[in-house]
């Protein structure tokens, strides 16, 4: 078991909690984004406006989970980071100008003048924001669990096009399925926690329905994902349905899922909250889980890719300590906020 | 333009736009828990009023910086990679910690901007205090990996690799403690006098306005101090420019030849060509007592250095002169006020000084910006000072004039979109009535179409 759990996998393995957390809240932000471009309906600016309530107090702390899993790879793993980086420029750009944009347009609606022709605008930038920018950070990971990103970008071979070293490793129907099951899956999440925050039992019904047309969405997709897999990355396909961690995973998937359009045709929100956040982590987990014990598969593994062991160390150190200032916090933050349902409007 | 020079200008460009935001970040949750506590002690509505009125700018600023700054950790691997690669095992530490710190930052201006009618008031003033504190921790731990570019410490350094590497000691490397002072001070001296100068220049539109004067009160509390302490933090950092990075104290002072006695040069052109510098004020020996506390001290010249290891003289020569020569001034007239407080004047009947103080007041940022630029444009053609050039690290990605085109267009728009926002509508000038802005956190207006048209 010790040999296993070497303090590299820890760290990685802390890496996608973060990941996870993530995909959670900062995704479920997003989500809110995707609803506020769709908003429609007699209820459209009440639903608007839930969604606003909603991300206001928390989108900042749910966004700094990115910055942590960014930070950790580039301390404890920074050839993979350079790999990425690299590799992944044009996609990495799309998806800062896309936080950039998310972020400074809710910010600047909630402060610019009142007037329409303001909001609308400022409106329009952050739902278009909110759309793009979970697809790109879903081809981003597609073009990473296929096995694309090589640790020598742009320096071995004179031959090499820039087409080749630049844009065809995440250009692909596999990467672009896994950035439409994870806007799928963010906007699922947003939908489901807006049933528990709406007070208004009309309002509810619109999330709810919402929430239903993602979850068939991204079920869709994620199956998509799966077969274009097969092709296009097979050793995560094999990984996927064949590994020790197969069973389990795919079993979560499917009564997480069942479980969730249970409960929301129920109108059990709360624990259809519960379960469609644990739908979404393992889907999450079944990427490192099924590519392990690879980083970059193909390419570099977690033990070769790790920084040495005096920097591990300490970084572990530091995220103990981090973690005991930081989930107070946390759990304060969202106690004050999420503890009794928004006013709606 | 070469691809080094165009990741190299994205690069300048990011950083220069992100500081001014994240030096807001730093010193304005300050000037917003002293208004809060001021209200809480003295139940002065005013000063409730300033509290909100100053977390709104926090709050866009602090936005802006958050998005500004996670570009910036994205940037460095996409323009750096190689640099980041070697050295990231050593300074993502400082990385790590600023993470947490702006973690706390992040989840606390949250409880602060929407928990006005949610918490208890100590509760409140609590999260201002921890939005203050972590902004200030942020600062100095993404500093303090800078400072260790230009003193690299905690590895040894075995056939161009970095092994043994403690990351505590590169932390603790010797330009932390001068840099993280100076750049902390600057923080609250630019932010304090910039507010300071809106302030002083409505005063002298509506003198004895009293929501500008308790707001220029405040704004000199925190910024004159540390104004005043700057030139003191200044020959801290100039003595261990002079100990550590000879070099870049040369280009700093204009200094080509290495000489004992070394004058101090106030302005002049330096000319890489003829290794002169001309139409300077020359103080003599000055130089060498600044940077040495000896009058006849050596100063290392350009000549003890290959020309390949130069820095671009004339840039730093004069970026320098510029930060020294605002920083005196709002030195100066911190000092003006100071002596007002003294003598138990109130500075806001004072005019003279009410105009001094909108002259200063956007001369920290400009002063902040120019030191960076010695800083940074200092330690060229290095990226960790002799041991990696810039030119090594930069990615193989061929082409990056567009995504420095894509940025400039960016912050061009984030800049006029958060100067727009900041002096809108409610904004400082005109204020709604205060029963508008109390109890009650903002709701926004999402969409303007009432609830039952489609």
């Amino acid at each position: 078991m010790s040999e296993l759990f070497t303090l590299p996998v820890v760290i990685a393995g802390i890496m996608v909690v973060s990941l996870n957390a993530y995909v959670l809240l900062a995704g479920a932000d997003f989500g809110g984004g995707v609803w506020d471009f769709f908003a429609s309906g007699p209820r459209r600016a009440a639903q608007r406006t839930l969604i606003a309530d909603a991300i206001g107090p928390v989108w900042e702390a749910n966004h700094v989970w990115l910055i942590l899993v960014v930070v950790l790879l580039f301390t404890c793993f920074p050839a993979a980071f350079a790999a990425l980086s690299i590799t992944l420029h044009i996609p990495l750009v799309i998806m800062l100008v896309g936080i950039v944009m998310r972020g400074a347009a809710f910010t600047f609606r909630t402060y610019d003048s009142q007037r329409d022709a303001v909001q609308n605008r400022w409106s329009l930038v952050f739902a278009v924001a909110s759309l793009v920018t979970p697809v790109i950070l879903g081809v981003c990971v597609g073009a990473i669990a296929a096995g694309c990103i090589p640790t020598d970008a742009g320096m071995t071979f004179a031959s090499e096009t820039f087409r080749d070293a630049y844009i065809a490793p995440w250009l692909t129907a596999f990467s672009f399925a896994i950035g439409a099951t994870t806007l799928a899956l963010f906007a699922q999440l947003a939908a489901v926690y807006l049933t528990v925050e709406a007070a208004d039992p009309e309002l509810q019904d619109d999330f709810r329905r919402r929430a239903l047309i993602a979850q068939g969405g991204a079920l869709a997709s994620a199956l998509l994902a799966l077969v274009l897999a097969q092709r296009e990355a097979p050793a995560l396909s094999e990984g996927l349905l064949r590994g020790w961690q197969s069973i389990p995973l795919l079993a979560t998937v499917s009564v997480s899922a069942a479980a969730t359009a249970w409960f929301l045709h129920q109108r059990r929100f709360r624990h259809a909250r519960v379960s469609a956040a644990i739908q979404a982590s393992a889907i999450l987990w079944g990427w490192p889980l099924a590519q392990f014990p690879w980083l970059l598969p193909r390419h570099l593994t977690i033990e070769t890719a790790a920084s040495p062991a005096p920097t591990l160390r300490l970084i572990a150190i530091a995220l103990a300590i981090g973690a005991l200032l930081l989930f107070p916090s946390l759990f304060y933050l969202f106690r004050v906020f999420k503890s009794r349902p928004a006013r709606t409007a | 333009m070469s691809d080094l020079l165009a990741a190299r200008t994205q690069m300048a460009m990011s950083l220069a736009f992100h500081i001014i935001f994240a030096v807001v970040g730093v010193a304005m949750p300050v000037l917003m828990v002293v208004a809060e506590r001021r209200w809480q002690r003295h139940g002065d509505r005013i000063h409730l009023e300033l509290a909100k009125r100053w977390s709104k700018g926090t709050a866009i600023l602090f936005a802006v910086g958050a998005v500004s700054g996670t570009v910036l950790s994205f940037e460095l691997g996409l323009l750096w990679p190689r640099f980041m690669e070697y050295a990231g095992p050593v300074i993502g530490m400082p990385f790590s910690l600023e993470g947490f710190a702006f973690f706390t930052e992040a989840i606390f201006l949250g409880v602060y901007l929407y928990g006005w009618d949610r918490i208890s008031p100590r509760a409140h003033l609590f999260a201002g205090i921890m939005v203050a504190i972590s902004g200030t921790a942020s600062a100095v731990f993404v500093v303090t990996a800078n400072a260790w570019m230009n003193t690299p410490t905690g590895f040894d350094l075995v056939d161009g690799r970095m092994v043994n590497i403690d990351p505590i000691a590169a932390m603790l490397n010797p330009a932390s403690f001068p840099q993280t002072l100076h750049m902390t001070l600057a923080s609250f001296a630019a932010t304090g006098l910039a507010v300071a100068g809106i302030h002083a220049f409505l005063l002298l539109r509506r003198p004895n306005d009293p929501f500008h004067r308790r707001a220029l009160n405040i704004a000199l509390l925190v910024g004159a101090p540390a104004a005043i302490l700057m030139p003191v933090s200044g020959d801290i950092s100039a003595r261990y420019v002079a100990k550590w990075q000879p070099a870049k104290l040369a280009a700093m002072e204009g200094q080509f030849a290495t000489e004992r006695g070394a004058p101090l040069r106030i302005g002049g052109i330096p000319n890489e060509e003829d290794r002169t510098t001309r139409w300077a004020i020359e103080v003599p020996k000055a130089l060498s007592l600044l940077a040495f506390h000896d009058p006849n001290a050596e100063v290392k010249g350009l000549d003890a250095f290959p020309e390949a290891d130069w820095p671009p003289v004339l840039i730093v020569h004069l970026a320098f002169q510029v930060m020294v020569g605002l920083g005196s001034m709002m030195a100066i007239v911190s000092l003006w006020s100071l002596w007002i407080r003294w003598r138990k004047r109130e500075p806001s009947e004072h005019r003279n000084f009410l105009r001094a103080v909108v002259l200063v007041s956007p001369m920290g940022f400009i002063a902040i910006e120019a030191g960076w630029v010695v800083t940074e444009v200092g330690r060229q053609p290095w990226i960790v000072y002799n041991i990696f050039r810039t030119a090594d690290a930069v990615t193989p990605m061929p082409g990056l004039v567009y995504p420095l085109v894509l940025f400039t267009g960016i912050y061009i728009f984030l800049a006029l979109s958060s100067c727009g926002c900041c002096t809108g509508r409610s904004s400082t000038r005109r204020r709604p009535p205060i029963s508008a802005l109390a109890n009650r956190p903002r709701v926004p207006r999402i969409h303007g179409s009432p609830p039952m048209s489609r």
